[in-house]
């Protein structure tokens, strides 16, 4: 579960689809050629030459829990696996997968079976050579009913995986399914050190060995977990000798620490990202959307928002940017739709839905919503239009959201009462069992644009994620189709569409995507922004010797 | 009087039993389950692995049958393994100890040592201007957050002077360090927290020394004292304020669970590894194995220390005698 922190090297995990409770003031975005809030480092490091040596001390709100890649689901646990362990594939600065453990592959038998070429020159932290047994043992885990694993339903597809020799690995699939491809980028794990002892409780969760440009050093629970750098990385040595990830449950104490020079990295809130240019003389901001969206759900089996006009009329009646000023301090954008502007599957063609409560209000008498009796609220046969919006407590970004939706709705004349519940009383007892009337969620989107499970009419069973009860044929057949799909173009094709029709339907009113905003020390020559985010080629960060700060024998 | 404490002592097992099973009861009836924090609303967690994993945590049993696993293990001083990542309980506990002991004890040597003489000082002049003013400054440490303390305190003597480093246990050069600097380190880095936890906690000890010394300083025997020309601060020194120290002692008896408790604000604060941040955490995560064992360590002590304090009471108070019946 992607807890909200978008830290480096998560960018080149695989991140699941996910909402939580936790504050989205804390997820992070950037839009890369935006000048108004960057300011130029005075102290650039950019001109001098690349050297080994020195640290990166990243800040983290929380300790991790495995480092496994098939067990953790913990942000904090992926960073650290992300740079411990490497996947078959990953993705690159694009968004786009590439080779990894795996030098290439072919894509078989109309998509029923992928071919994997392994690199033959890996070495695991140990000595021990890296090869297609390793993919085997890890598929063997992934679907082993011992293993407390959350990932096992990418795998569950594969009818068999065979080695024809050490370094190919053939898995066959009983249907077609892209996003397989993009599941091989779990973290590959050593079979020669889990196949002794129970992997749920093996020590290597705590001491991994993994193929990785950085090898473990220590745990120091809930203080700091240390990483040295992999002098035989099959990519080349990473030039910061040590990466250090320091856990700071706080993120104003994060960011006294950051004031005092003392971590290099953290993810700043919006107000901390606003916060006086003195405090970031040292530092780089950095901004960019996050693979998250918040959403404003409507229960579709309600008869109030089963019109389409209706649900048009409310997200023509909420001013969104007041929202992403008031919630966000203006560090977001407002969605259109239900994949980030850096994905591949967004599809910029599709306009933003003007503020315009006037029209709003024709919308809804062309409906039959008027207000006949004068009270300032619209009515219907005698029924007043109102309804209660529901969102988690402990988020204030969303209860702000909430009573800013309130206040714009009552200017057209719909009465929203707001009820903010414990998580898990309102994910279980409303959400699940349909109880609501709308509420706002978020989503954390996984890099494969494939959201079956969120919008296909088939998931609307109680505890699944189409919860809102949106059925559309053409959607279905979409979501259908682009699980099978390997070419990239029609693929995109196939997603572009998809992302017009639900911005036409609106089983959601997308809300807006919050930024990521990281911040990093000037004295790192290379962090830059693509749209896979930050940390993609962190491999290649250096700082030049004269500005250096801390020195290890090596 | 053995013979009344062993009674007690026995009578603890079936108390310990009865906190041990409120707490359980409890933790079922907080709406969530320990898998939540991994399946809620992940797409990728499909309904077999959501059953999978409820199953390999042993969930789908009913409650009670959970419970007598579980007292079953204790019995054996086996705690179970945490939900959030297969560690035993008591190695997870056994690693927070240590730190959160350090912190501890010296906020509480330093409470000692400070609040003692405010409180002395409070009884000897009672009313005067002195009393008023340390009265006055030991209750703004009470009513203060210690959260806007703590930032400030970091703000000032971390940020602004420099003296300080703002929050953790140790420096990342730490292992690096000679023993002499290692020991410094420690003690910079225990600086703050020590501090604005005894300046938060010096009212309820002065106090209690203030109250017990006044009310001594009103006995006859202290009059005799006085009557037979002892000097003021004899008086007080020796024959009240060892009379005001026995109920001081059943505190130090009460302070036992204090001891290795944490508090989650103080640490999460001060990004200092303690007992107080495992508890919640736990407790956020539905990891009831911790919690319970937490829970059931800090039962323990508490009921522990109290009898302790009855025993140094019947010890160091003569007029006390415990009657086995």
């Amino acid at each position: 579960m992607s807890d909200g922190k978008q830290t480096l090297g998560s960018t080149l995990r695989r991140i699941v689809f996910c909402s939580t409770p936790v504050a989205l003031s804390s997820l992070l975005f950037l839009s890369a050629c935006r000048s108004d809030s960057i300011p130029q480092p005075a102290a650039s490091a950019t001109d001098a030459a690349p050297a080994t040596g020195d640290a990166y001390v990243e800040a983290s709100i929380a300790d991790a829990s495995y480092l496994n890649p098939l067990l953790a689901s913990d942000s904090a646990s992926g960073n650290i696996c992300s740079l411990v362990y490497n996947g078959l594939v990953k993705y690159d600065k694009d968004l786009r997968l590439v080779g990894d453990l795996a030098e290439s592959w072919e894509v078989r038998s109309g998509g029923t079976e992928i071919l994997f070429h392994l690199r033959p020159d890996v070495r695991w932290h140990d000595g021990a050579p890296f090869t297609a047994d390793d993919v085997r043992f890890t598929y063997q885990r992934l679907t082993d009913p011992a293993v407390k694993t959350p990932y096992g339903v990418d795998f569950e597809l594969i009818r068999r995986v065979d080695v024809p020799d050490p370094h190919t690995v053939r898995v066959v699939y009983k249907e077609p399914f892209v996003p397989a491809l993009e599941s091989w980028g779990m973290g590959i794990v050593p079979k020669h050190i889990f196949s002794a002892g129970d992997f749920n409780t093996h020590p290597a969760n705590r001491r991994p060995i993994g193929t990785g440009p950085y090898k473990f050093l220590e745990w120091k629970t809930d203080e700091k977990i240390v990483l040295t750098a992999n002098p035989d990385y099959f990519e080349g040595r990473p030039r910061l000798d040590r990466y250090i990830f320091r856990i700071i449950p706080d993120s104003s104490v994060q960011f006294l620490e950051l004031r005092q020079q003392s971590i290099d990295s953290m993810a700043l809130t919006p107000d901390q990202f606003k916060a006086y240019p003195e405090f970031f003389r040292h530092y780089n901001k950095y901004r960019y959307p996050a693979f998250a969206y918040t959403y404003l759900g409507f229960n579709l089996e309600n008869p109030l928002f089963r019109d389409r006009r209706v649900r048009r009329a409310v997200a023509l009646a909420l001013d969104r940017s007041e929202i992403i000023d008031g919630v966000l301090l203006g560090v977001g954008r407002p969605a259109t739709g239900p994949f980030p502007p850096t994905s591949w599957a967004f599809n910029p063609d599709v306009a933003d839905i003007p503020f315009d409560p006037v029209k709003a209000k024709a919308l809804l008498a062309t409906a039959g919503w008027t207000d006949t009796d004068g009270d300032g609220w619209l009515d219907r046969g005698g029924q007043k239009f109102e309804f209660t919006l529901m969102t988690n407590q402990g988020n204030k970004p969303r209860e702000l959201c909430a009573l800013i939706l309130q206040n714009h709705l009552a200017k057209i004349g719909i009465r929203v009462q707001v009820r903010i519940l414990e998580w898990s009383s309102f994910l279980h007892n409303y959400v699940d069992k349909k109880r609501f009337d709308a509420v706002i969620l978020a989503w954390s989107l996984s890099r494969d644009p494939d959201q079956y499970s969120i919008w296909h009419s088939s998931q609307r069973k109680e505890g699944q994620y189409n919860f809102v009860g949106y059925a559309n044929r053409e959607v279905d057949m979409l979501l259908e189709r682009g699980r099978r799909e390997f070419d990239f173009e029609k693929r995109r094709a196939l997603y572009h569409r998809m992302h017009a029709i639900l911005a036409e339907d609106l089983p959601y009113i997308f809300l807006y995507y919050p930024d990521s905003l990281p911040t990093i020390h000037t004295r790192f020559v290379g962090p830059e922004v693509a749209a896979a985010g930050i940390g993609w080629n962190f491999r290649e960060w250096f700082v030049p010797k004269s500005l250096q700060k801390y020195r290890y024998a090596s | 009087m053995p013979a009344y404490f062993a009674k007690r002592l026995l009578f603890l097992v079936p108390l310990l039993v009865g906190i041990t099973l409120v707490t359980f009861g409890v933790m079922q009836l907080a709406p969530g389950k320990p898998t939540d924090m991994v399946t809620d609303m992940n797409v990728k967690a499909s309904a077999e692995a959501k059953e999978r994993l409820i199953k390999l945590y042993g969930l789908d049993k009913p409650w009670h049958v959970q419970y007598w696993d579980w007292l079953k293990r204790f019995a054996r001083l086996d705690f179970g393994r945490s939900f959030r990542d297969d560690r035993p309980v008591l190695r997870k506990i056994g690693e927070r100890l240590p730190a959160t002991l350090l912190l501890n004890v010296s906020s509480l040597l330093l409470i000692f040592l400070i609040a003692l003489p405010i409180g002395i000082l409070s009884a000897v002049k009672q009313d005067s201007l002195w009393d008023k003013s340390l009265t006055v400054f030991v209750f703004i440490g009470f009513s203060v957050p210690t959260i806007w303390l703590a930032l400030l305190a970091m703000i000032t003597f971390g940020l602004k002077l420099g003296w300080l480093p703002i929050s953790g246990l140790r420096s990342l050069t730490y292992d690096e360090m000679s023993l002499g600097a290692q020991c410094l380190d420690l003690a910079r880095h225990l600086a703050l927290p020590v501090l604005v936890s005894a300046f938060t906690g010096l009212a309820g000890l002065s106090r209690y020394v203030r109250n017990g010394l006044l009310e001594v300083i009103r006995q006859d025997y202290i009059r005799t004292a006085r009557a037979k020309g002892l000097p003021e601060n004899r008086v007080i020194l020796k024959h009240a304020l060892r009379n005001t120290l026995i109920p001081v002692v059943t505190l130090v008896g009460l302070l036992l669970p204090d001891l290795i408790g944490g508090s989650f604000i103080f640490e999460t604060i001060f990004a200092y590894p303690g007992m107080g941040r495992l508890g919640f955490d736990a407790i956020m995560a539905r990891d009831y194995p911790v919690i319970m064992g937490v829970g059931t360590i800090a039962a323990l002590l508490t009921l522990v220390g109290n009898f302790l304090a009855d025993v140094a009471y019947a010890y160091v108070d003569p007029r006390i005698r415990y009657q086995g019946k």
